[in-house]
């Protein structure tokens, strides 16, 4: 057997020194941030790049002859570039600025709720989803008369493929499955579902939100129809994500907002809109956070995200064989292959208790249901806490962690 | 930080045996509370006479703040009128909250309960069975003088 820590997987512990924020000191102890799936912290790069931007760059976008103007709009659109590179989409026709990954889920939502679904239609999603890959569903279903219906998990937390398999038929106009699930870590077989759901000429949504920081991004490779992500997630600013969609998808479907930016004529009685990627980017983007999301891009591509991936197989490894170890700790999820996340629970200690005794050492982590209520209740268990990590994190951060949840024991067992 | 003044012993106590804990067969009031934040849910039962509350108990998932919340709270509403309940709730709810100078000596065992107010993230847990308890009044009152 390998050893549970190969040093060489490691990213070096220099590009902390990156990450302004990882120098605070929390309740008097040193900030030790695993709460990355939540939210990741931001490079020195991309808060320069935002200042930058607002100091030197700022104007608005696609309506300027100026020199400002012009400017903006072409740092817009290379962040653009940047994004269909590196999720490698075939056109930069195909991102989409958004919010974030709840936004864009909403945006394929509303449009299909509008435009595709028809009464006794169905949407299958799976346990695993994060609420925004199922609330904005249930709205496009009560608009249109489709209904939902889930792909169960195994007990590990992987999804049931066989079950995917006997739910797939001509009803189902929709699979939307993320890709790596927030709560839990899993890993889903993507390229497999596209597989199976395209044999039926079913289109598959991936919710991204925890798959684009993570691990290696290829909307081609593995054919989905749409994928979603956040900047936030990925070291960029707050405000910003995509949407990747097939041009024959986004074409198809209806504008999400109507305003500016997003028309070709408009007269009062009627509006003709404007040719992809604008027709789904009405009004005033964040464009700061847009130009400075290019940073981010950029931070992972340079460091590159198989290392990322690597160096938090590691720790996750560590994490999780030094917790099981602890008497009364529940490892929730542990199917493989998973990424990023340590979610469990503790006989002697709620989740919510667990998290305030871990921030009074300074270890900030999520406990609660992680806006995955119905994962909760498929574990039988109303929270868990959860350790997430990223490129930034070291194996003595896991050791603060470990101590952390002794010190839990010590309380209440 | 201080922990101490959160997990004081007395809680850590109520927490792993709890009391009045479970459903109360013929309760005259009854109402469910949820903190969306951690999906923790409290349901708290009352029996009242007249004008007095005879029995408070409480059933639910929850950390060790609300549990210890709850159990405590039952006992100490026990045998009070339904005004001086009401009063020993808003005391309650001015000392988690640090809304407003408390007094010490109606609150009594709840004192341990002060400490909440320096941890934001913890005062609904203390505060969600006290809601579910003033809920579970009013429908009390309601079903018996209904408007
Ligand atoms: C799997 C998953 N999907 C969707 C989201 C929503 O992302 P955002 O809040 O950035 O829109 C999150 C973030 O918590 C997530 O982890």
């Amino acid at each position: 057997m390998p050893p549970a820590l190969a040093p060489s997987a490691l990213l070096p512990a220099t590009l902390r020194e990156d990450f302004p924020i990882l120098a605070t000191m929390a309740r008097g102890k040193p900030l030790v941030y695993l709460d990355n799936a939540a939210t990741s912290q931001k490079p020195r790069q991309v808060i320069d790049a935002l200042s930058r931007y607002y100091e030197a760059e700022n104007a608005n976008i696609h309506r300027g002859v100026h020199y400002l103007s012009e400017r903006a709009t072409l740092l817009y659109d290379e962040t653009r570039e940047a994004a269909r590179r590196f999720i490698n989409a075939a056109s930069s026709r195909e991102v989409i600025f958004t919010r974030g990954t709840t936004e864009a889920i909403n945006l394929v939502a509303q449009g299909f709720g509008s435009a595709v679904l028809r009464p006794g239609d169905r949407i299958l999603v799976s346990t695993l989803e994060h609420h925004s890959n199922i609330v904005p569903w249930q709205l496009a279903c009560a608009r249109s008369g489709a209904e939902m219906v889930e792909i169960p998990i195994h007990d590990d937390g992987s999804l049931d493929m066989e079950a995917f398999d006997r739910l797939l038929d001509a009803r189902v106009k929709l699979v939307a499955v993320t890709w790596v699930s927030n709560a839990l870590g899993t890993i889903t077989p993507v390229a497999e579902l596209v597989r199976r759901a395209h044999a039926l000429q079913v289109p598959v949504l991936l919710d991204g939100a925890q798959a684009a920081p993570h691990i290696a991004v290829d909307v081609q490779a593995v054919g989905c129809d749409f994928f979603a992500c956040s900047g936030h997630k990925m070291l960029g600013p707050t405000g910003v994500g995509l949407l990747y969609g097939t041009e024959q998808w986004l074409d198809r479907l209806p504008p999400y907002q109507g305003g500016g930016d997003m028309i070709e004529t408009v007269t009062i009685a009627k509006s003709t809109w404007a040719p992809l990627p604008s027709k789904f980017e009405a009004g005033t983007p964040d464009i700061a956070a847009v130009v400075a999301f290019r940073a981010a891009l950029d931070y992972l591509t340079r460091t590159g995200v198989a290392a990322i991936a690597a160096h938090e197989h590691e720790l996750v490894a560590l994490a999780t064989e030094r917790l099981a170890a602890i008497p009364g700790v529940r490892i929730i999820g542990t199917a493989s292959p998973k990424a990023g996340v340590v979610s469990f629970t503790m006989d002697c200690a709620h989740p919510h208790d667990i998290g305030t005794i871990l921030d009074s050492e300074g270890v900030a982590i999520r406990t609660g249901h992680h806006c995955a209520q119905p994962l909760m209740q498929r574990f039988a268990v109303p929270s868990t806490a959860r350790a997430s990590f990223y490129l930034y994190n070291t194996p003595d951060e896991v050791d603060a962690l470990v101590r952390g949840v002794e010190k839990v024991r010590q309380l209440f067992a | 930080m201080d922990l101490g003044a959160l997990y004081q012993e007395i809680i850590l106590e109520h927490n792993r045996s709890p009391r009045n804990h479970g459903e109360l067969a013929h309760a005259t009031g009854h109402a469910h509370g949820k903190n969306p934040l951690c999906g923790d849910e409290v349901s708290v039962w009352v029996h009242t006479t007249g004008d007095q509350v005879d029995r408070v108990t409480f059933t639910g998932q929850g950390c060790a703040i609300s549990r210890a919340s709850a159990s405590m709270m039952t006992q100490a509403l026990t045998g009070k009128s339904r005004e001086e309940a009401l009063a020993l709730f808003r005391q309650f709810h001015d000392m988690v909250t640090g809304a407003a100078p408390v007094d010490e000596a109606a609150l009594g065992k709840l004192k341990v309960f002060g400490g909440v107010a320096r941890f934001p993230a913890r005062v609904k847990c203390a505060s969600l069975a006290w809601h579910a308890f003033k809920d579970a009044l009013h429908e009390d009152a309601t079903h018996r003088d209904p408007a």
